[in-house]
């Protein structure tokens, strides 16, 4: 952990000083969103006050500046994620859009009826529906890579799998329900034996592990700006050059033009054939703050902070009577889903509320799993790098407290 | 009693309650006095869409009132149903349809008010008035 600074981290954090119900906000719902640290709030505020203006059109001033921050995100990330252009980045409003351009404008043009399509059996919803739209659509066939009950998927299942037919895998790098980390890059090897491109969601992955996209090989990789401390509205679509070439445009509109007649219209180069219209300019700007922040701080630092967190709260809360813990992967990131016996998600997570402690309760946008355990959902205690084993113990008061009064 | 009256009176049992550990206490033993719904009407047909826990509702028309048996599988919920039960059940279609429910605002539960994917209040409240409208229309048949 070195030099991890967990009083700064929470200082900058300006969110956790609020209170809730009379209690010290105890924010442990970082799966869903994170909060924002002041550097990329101020990035927004110093936007609105001093940049606003279109981006990629205007030959004025303000315009200007305000496409050179935007492509400054893009360079940002291009080097996050090791990507190896710059126009390899296409912006997004976020992971789901990033999967759905993939599924309409790779899935339209070369998956066909009887084709197939490979997911896991531990996807969210957003990872799921597209595909099946694209299904309903073309004839093809999702078939899901099977999970033992510990939450890790079979990979011996997984390379069964693959016959002639198959034209892409789409998974995710860390369940958001179980908090699995699968062996992406070994599955990705695996898929271009059969020469089948991979997506990548890494909603859960980006904001807790260091990527390098070129050394996993993966052909599409998707993220969103909110879960990784950055602003809502934006993510990232990474997609090989050669692929995103070869995709038509997603949507129509500006920016995504090269010249428009009424009888023709040619499109622009990468990324911008893929971003059409107005973007969400200050979120995609301030995306740069947020992972200043990350960088600043160290995935790996980061890692290793909330890895000790994960292992203190999962040590702690076993001792709660009734307990099961969903997903007990050998690889976990910072997920912790449980059910206690005889109590409903639901009811916990209102009386944990009551006492200013905020964590998920339900399906997560994850029912197949919730099917595979026969539960109608699970409590998720997703860790971010501000929280604190101070918290963890404040949970565990709260937790018996509400398991003594649902019981 | 009309259903004002009985509003009322839930008014003042909840003021005596500060904490709101008591609060949920008492809707929670609110819920174990609910005039359960037959096993055999916890089907999807009864479920109430929009809450994160299961909720099930099932009217009956009696003597030109509405009853309504429930049960739910999260004990909050089902403390939640109850006291929407104890106002509307046994009462006409109409003054159903037509009730002002400002007791959930005076209790202090309004945030279950909110339409969210995880509250269940307000589908409960517009499935009961639903129910009482559907039964009025069938006993004009």
């Amino acid at each position: 952990m070195g030099n991890f600074d967990i009083q700064k981290v929470r200082a900058d954090f300006p969110i956790l000083r609020r209170e809730v119900n009379g209690k010290p906000l105890i924010y442990f719902d970082n799966g869903a969103t994170t909060h924002k640290p002041k550097q990329v709030i101020d990035g927004i505020v110093d936007y609105y006050a001093q940049m606003n203006s279109n981006i990629h059109r205007g030959v004025h001033y303000l315009s200007q500046i305000s496409t050179d921050a935007f492509e400054v995100t893009r360079r940002k990330v291009r080097a996050f994620i090791n990507a190896k252009h710059e126009h390899e980045i296409i912006i997004t409003k976020g992971t789901t859009e990033s999967i759905n351009i993939v599924a309409s404008c790779y899935g339209r043009p070369f998956i066909g009826e009887d084709d197939e399509i490979i997911i896991s059996a531990m996807e969210h919803h957003s990872n799921i529906v597209p595909w099946q739209m694209l299904c309903d659509e073309k004839g093809c066939k999702l078939r899901v890579i099977p999970m033992n009950d510990k939450g890790e998927l079979d990979i011996d299942a997984y390379k069964a799998l693959f016959s002639e037919r198959t034209k892409i895998v789409s998974f995710t790098y860390v369940s958001n329900a179980l908090g699995t980390i699968n062996p992406v890059k070994e599955m990705i090897e695996i898929a271009h034996r059969h020469h089948v491109p991979v997506l990548i969601d890494a909603a859960q992955a980006i904001q807790h592990i260091a990527v390098d996209v070129q050394e996993l090989d993966a052909d599409f990789f998707a993220f969103s700006g909110h879960k990784m401390y950055g602003p809502t509205g934006v993510g990232v679509l990474y997609g090989k050059e050669e692929l995103l070439n070869k995709m038509p445009p997603y949507q129509g509109g500006g920016d995504m033009i090269r010249d428009v007649t009424f009888e023709k219209t040619t499109y622009n180069d990468l990324p911008f054939k893929f971003e059409a219209g107005t973007p969400n300019i200050e979120a995609g700007i301030c995306l740069t703050q947020a992972i200043d922040y990350i960088q600043d701080i160290g995935l790996d630092a980061i890692k290793a902070y909330e890895d000790d967190l994960l292992g203190y709260a999962t040590e702690k809360l076993a001792v709660i009577e009734g307990i099961r813990f969903i997903g007990t992967a050998a690889h976990k990131s910072s997920v912790i889903s449980f059910v206690v016996d005889g109590i409903h998600p639901y009811d916990i997570g209102v009386i944990l509320d009551k006492q200013g402690i905020a964590v998920r309760t339900g399906h997560h946008c994850a029912q197949p799993i919730m099917s595979q355990y026969g539960i109608p959902g699970t409590v998720r205690v997703s860790l971010a790098m501000y929280n604190t084993k101070e918290e963890v113990d404040t949970l565990m008061v709260g937790l018996e407290r509400a398991v003594a009064m649902l019981k | 009693m009309t259903i004002n009256d009985i509003q009322d009176e839930l008014i003042e049992d909840f003021a005596f309650y500060q904490d709101w550990m008591e609060k949920y206490e008492y809707i929670i033993q609110l819920g174990k006095e609910v005039p359960l719904i037959q096993e055999d009407y916890k089907t999807d047909d009864y479920i109430i869409k929009g809450c994160q826990s299961k909720v099930w509702l099932y009217p009956k028309l009696e003597e030109g009132k509405v009853l309504f048996t429930a049960d739910s599988d999260a004990i909050i919920t089902k403390g939640l149903v109850s006291l929407m039960v104890k106002v509307l059940s046994g009462h006409t279609p109409e003054e159903i349809a037509a009730a002002d429910l400002y007791f959930i605002d005076q209790i202090g539960l309004k945030e279950h008010l909110s339409p969210t994917r995880a509250n269940g209040l307000l589908s409960m409240v517009k499935q009961m008035k639903l129910y009482a409208i559907a039964l009025k229309a069938k006993g004009q048949i």
